[in-house]
């Protein structure tokens, strides 16, 4: 299926652009007219990635975090990329309540919440360059 | 995020109103913490209806407020969850560590 439209954004890993982010991604996927329901669940996984982004790509340091929406007829893509820290071990990352972080009230829920609450999900990760996150939200399935 | 607070009968009723992402959860946390050292209760009750959005930022926090009540020997409920803040509760397993009324 060939893409509808697409929109590119950069900000800076501030915590305050978690908000702006997730509004970002639910304003522009508006256009399928999504139920309220999708666009929570849509909202929900792309603050757990720009989260991740900020307080383990950037480790709480400036940095810069980007977000790609891609529309198609029936579905979003999102990819949200850091160019911080790197993920070792992807398989262990992913493991529901593995975090490295638990001194950070962590409970290692945010990759489970995106598997659970989007139709695919992709992490790309390399030690010292970063962090890509590619996830797809199918709307209206029956 | 907005907080307001009522205490009756050693029950400390905390009100959230807004969004609690990891932005909004570092003052959400001091201040629940600096309730729970000044104010004598014995339930903690989390009253989530005025939120309208959460993450697992939310997990964390009801989690570490969780561990900090039971070890000054109190116990913690979570008071009127949307269906969608409900979905994330069960999914973590917060569910079954406190009551959800
Ligand atoms: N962008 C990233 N850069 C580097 N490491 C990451 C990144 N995203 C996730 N991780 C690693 O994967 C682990 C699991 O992430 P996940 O979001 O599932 O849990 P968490 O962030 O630790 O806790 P929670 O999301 O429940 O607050 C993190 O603890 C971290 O070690
Ligand atoms: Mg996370």
């Amino acid at each position: 299926m060939q893409p509808i439209n697409r929109t590119k954004i950069e900000f800076e890993s501030k915590s305050a652009n978690e908000a702006f982010a997730r509004l970002v991604a639910a304003a522009f996927a508006a256009q399928l007219d999504p139920t309220l329901e999708e666009l929570a669940d849509l909202k929900t996984a792309v603050s757990e990635a720009v989260t991740n982004a900020i307080i383990h790509g950037y480790e709480q340091k400036p940095g810069v975090v980007k977000m790609e929406l891609v529309l198609y007829p029936d579905s979003i893509e999102v990819t949200i990329e850091d160019q911080g820290v790197g993920i070792e071990d992807i398989e262990k990352a992913t493991i529901p309540t593995y975090t490295s972080k638990p001194e950070l009230e962590r409970t290692g829920m945010g990759f489970t919440i995106m598997q659970t609450f989007m139709d695919s999900l992709d992490v790309q990760s390399a030690m010292g360059e970063g962090t890509k996150i590619t996830m797809k939200k199918v709307f209206h399935k029956k | 995020m907005e907080i307001t607070v009522k205490q009756e009968n050693q029950i400390l009723t905390v009100f959230l109103k807004g969004e609690l992402d990891h932005h909004t959860a570092i003052s959400v946390k001091d201040t629940i913490d600096m309730l729970l050292v000044k104010t004598p209760f014995k339930v903690l009750v989390l009253d989530m209806a005025g939120v309208t959005f959460m993450d697992s930022s939310g997990i964390g926090l009801i989690a570490g407020r969780y561990n900090r009540v039971r070890s000054i020997g109190g116990s913690m409920k979570i008071a009127n969850p949307s269906f969608s803040l409900t979905r994330i509760l069960k999914m973590s397993g917060i569910e079954k560590l406190m009551k959800i009324i």
